[in-house]
């Protein structure tokens, strides 16, 4: 099979490298990382990423500037009747892109480990885990079936619930893996259902046939009168809910900051939190079927977007806010996609990838220099020591809130516009999603600065951090304990490999804005792969602009207002601390609200998790005790013992009735084999 | 004029009595082994009757082999009887049941 691809196609090998070579270093740091030792292990993971980075690149031109596509089996996997799994590559437009996004964050986040963690225990296992993550997410980016969709989704699953419970001797980091595998297990049983309709229905799970077969489908029922392809879109976008953290099962990923920072920067912000944002845009034909479903993703992207937006506003851990601000941009995208701008949906998961995971290499950066100290109440000031942090971080920011020319501006105004646009075609729910993307653009300035505000600029709270903690929800220490509450006197800039990722992630974050823009907005750069709504089509054949006309408009327009306002009210609440604090005062029952995030947490632990509990002792004690061990297994035996009883009355231990019995059989048997015979 | 028939009527009923003789036996194990030979003469007496209606020696030089392992078998019985009393103290049939289930 693997021969026959060879000869077919030469650039095959490029394509398993891909594939292939973060596994292998994965796989040799993770069993030979004590032999080889720490400077030879994260050489070798390196060095894997890198391989794959350059082939991802190889492949970007390829597939952009000479359309030069794929889409193949490697390898059969297993044939049950028909159904056939295989291994197989897709290479279009789309997966070029993810590659370059996927293998250049991964990249700089290995590189940027070696500074972060230096000293650490478990140094080789942490390069070991985020080499096979890159694994499974180029065999989730690359996968040409459901099934190896389904693979490296579960895949990135598990290197994320590793990840988070890297340090495994410290309770909350095990509570918040756990919490992470839970609720992704709610959203991959409704993922794992969308495949199995698909298969029922289309009988292939091959992305292109079942392309072909869809529209066939399209008045297609479910028994109970429900729309096939709604079903089968919601409830994949169940899974992409579980995976990109979307309302309401978006609760573990705040948790999941227990992780160290880089592979919140890399799993938790770039790549995999992205993968459902990915699978939705991979199968835009299906979404495009059904306007129920996209209403649904519109709906539950808003929620997202604005709400969840808000709690970062209140958080006082500097990942935290991080954290919050990425499932505010996730639901961005997804309100995107629930658009039909599945291109645009790309285009701010692309240039979200970058400036976020710059936002939390840099918060990493500071974590570093306050000897891991995560409370941005004890920060401060730092701009002066840490200025390559700063600058890196502040475009991160300005990124991040949406002020032009940088990279968030151009993805993120296009998704206000598509919002915008929906809700003039009459998309159900589109005033809802006009509403919260236009709210959140505040709240994203709001906490985006706040952050840089409470970390760079201001009194230098570090110095005299005792006792400061006392009044507060202390989100912060319940991270890193370990490292007590001494004060940090002297603040450094970090080091090269840890600023080196800084810039390198800081270049794109100001520039593919521009480069991406146009490509986006008409979607040359995804043709053929993702398919953007009617809608959105026609309104955009008229308003390809340049990104330079772009930056010049949006001043006319109220975005870039409202993201303004946001930093003002940042500052104005940064200068005065007394108003601030008034403010929250007079807002008591919110900011109780925000600070219990909604009660959504304890909604799950005081509710649904006794339910399920409940539940699961009811058939422990019902199902498993009386049916299955009562009825079924020690039944069967009792009724076994019960004849046996009886039985065992005929055996006398006489020889003589033995003898009986015997001659009284043969005397049947005869008479039966006569009767036989002479009939 | 006495047949065939009378011959094997009366075999027959020799080994009815003799399989008799085992099922109902509860005392004696002499009287299970003499039971056993008597079963064999039964057939004795067949192989004797077939042998001289169909004039065919065969069957009463197949007599004596038969009586020959009768012998053998009861002086085997006799000596294992013997070993079962030094043991048991008894040669009731009713106390031989260790096989009981």
């Amino acid at each position: 099979m693997i021969e026959n691809l060879m000869v077919k196609n030469p650039f095959a090998y490029l394509y398993l490298s891909i594939i292939l070579a973060p596994l292998i270093s994965s796989i040799i740091v993770g069993l030979f990382g004590f032999a080889i030792g720490k400077r030879a292990s994260h050489s070798l993971a390196i060095l894997g990423v890198f391989i794959a980075t350059i082939c991802s690149y190889i492949v970007l031109y390829k597939v952009q500037c000479q359309n030069l596509f794929y889409n193949g089996a490697l390898y059969t996997w297993l044939t049950v009747g028909h159904q056939s799994f295989v291994v197989g590559i897709l290479i279009d437009k789309l997966t070029s892109i993810m590659l370059v996004v996927v293998s250049s964050v991964s990249l700089m986040v290995h590189i940027y480990t070696v500074g972060y963690m230096a000293g650490e225990e478990g140094y080789q296992r942490f390069f070991s885990y985020i080499s096979l993550f890159t694994f499974m997410m180029f065999v989730l980016v690359l996968a040409n079936n459901f099934v190896q969709l389904f693979f490296g989704w579960e895949g990135v699953g598990l290197v994320s619930y590793l990840l988070i419970g890297f340090y495994f001797k410290r309770e909350s980091a095990i509570f918040a893996n756990l919490k992470a595998f839970l609720v992704n297990r709610i959203g991959d049983l409704g993922f794992l259902l969308g495949i199995s309709l698909i298969l029922a229905y289309c009988g292939t799970l091959n992305y292109s046939e079942v392309f072909n077969i869809a529209p066939t489908l399209a008045n297609a029922t479910l028994p109970g009168g429900f729309n096939l392809i709604t079903v089968i879109c919601i409830l994949l976008f169940i899974g992409a809910m579980g995976k990109s953290a979307q309302f309401p099962l978006h609760v573990w990923l705040p948790d999941s900051m227990e992780g160290p920072t880089p592979i919140s920067a890399l799993i938790h912000a770039a790549t995999m939190v992205t993968a459902g944002i990915f699978m939705v845009a991979r199968l835009s034909p299906l979404y495009n079927m059904s306007y129920t479903a996209l209403s649904v993703i519109v709906v539950l992207g808003g929620i997202n977007c604005l709400f969840l937006g808000i709690l970062g506003i209140i958080q006082n851990d500097i990942k935290r806010v991080v954290a919050y601000s990425t499932l505010s941009q996730l639901g961005y995208m997804a309100v995107a996609l629930g658009c039909g701008a599945y291109s645009i949906a790309i285009f701010h998961l692309m240039t979200h990838a970058f400036f976020k995971g710059l936002l939390f290499l840099g918060a990493g950066s500071v974590i570093i220099a306050m000897h891991h100290e995560q409370d941005m109440r004890k920060m401060g000031g730092l701009a002066k020591y840490m200025p390559i942090t700063y600058i890196t971080m502040l475009i991160g920011s300005l990124a991040l809130a949406g002020i032009p020319p940088f990279a968030g501006f151009f993805s993120k105004d296009m998704i206000l516009e598509s919002a915008k646009l929906a809700y003039q075609s009459g998309l159900p729910a589109g005033w809802f999603a006009v509403f919260t993307v236009y709210a959140s653009v505040i709240v994203t300035g709001i906490y985006s600065f706040r952050l840089i505000f409470m970390t760079f600029h201001g009194e230098e709270r570090f110095r005299n951090s005792h006792g400061y903690d006392e009044h507060g929800n202390g989100h912060g220490h319940e991270a890193h304990s370990h490292d007590g509450h001494h004060g940090v006197t002297e603040v450094r800039e970090s080091p090269w490999v840890v600023t080196l990722p800084l810039i390198l992630m800081a270049v794109p974050s100001v520039i593919i804005g521009w480069l991406g823009f146009s490509a986006f907005v008409s979607n040359s750069v995804l043709a053929d792969s993702v398919f953007n709504i009617g809608w959105y089509l026609s309104h955009i054949q008229d308003e390809v602009v340049m990104p330079v006309q772009m930056v010049i408009h949006s001043f006319s327009e109220l975005p870039v207002y409202l993201a303004f306002a946001g930093i003002l009210i940042a500052w104005m609440c940064h200068k005065n601390p007394a108003f601030t604090e008034k403010f929250v005062k007079s807002i008591g029952p919110v900011y109780t609200l925000l600070e219990r995030k909604f009660f959504m947490d304890d909604l799950y632990i005081n509710l649904f998790a006794p339910a399920g509990r409940g539940i699961g002792r009811f058939l422990w004690n019902i199902g498993d005790v009386v049916i299955i061990d009562g009825l079924v297994v020690n039944g069967s035996a009792k009724v076994v013992d019960l004849y046996s009883k009886i039985l065992r009355k005929i055996q006398s231990g006489y020889v003589n009735s033995y003898a009986t019995f015997m001659v009284l059989g043969v005397i049947i048997l005869l008479t039966f084999c006569t009767r036989l015979i002479f009939n | 004029m006495i047949g065939i028939n009378h011959y094997l009527v009366l075999s027959a009923i020799l080994f009815a009595i003799s399989v008799m003789g085992i099922f109902l036996n509860r005392k004696n194990i002499i009287v299970v082994l003499m039971s056993i030979e008597l079963m064999l003469l039964a057939v004795n007496f067949n192989f004797v009757t077939f042998s001289s209606f169909l004039h065919n020696l065969a069957g009463q030089v197949f007599v004596f082999f038969i009586l020959t392992v009768a012998a053998a078998e009861s002086a085997i019985g006799l000596a294992v009887l013997i070993i079962l009393f030094r043991n048991l103290r008894s040669i009731n049939v009713q106390d031989m049941d260790s096989l009981h289930g």
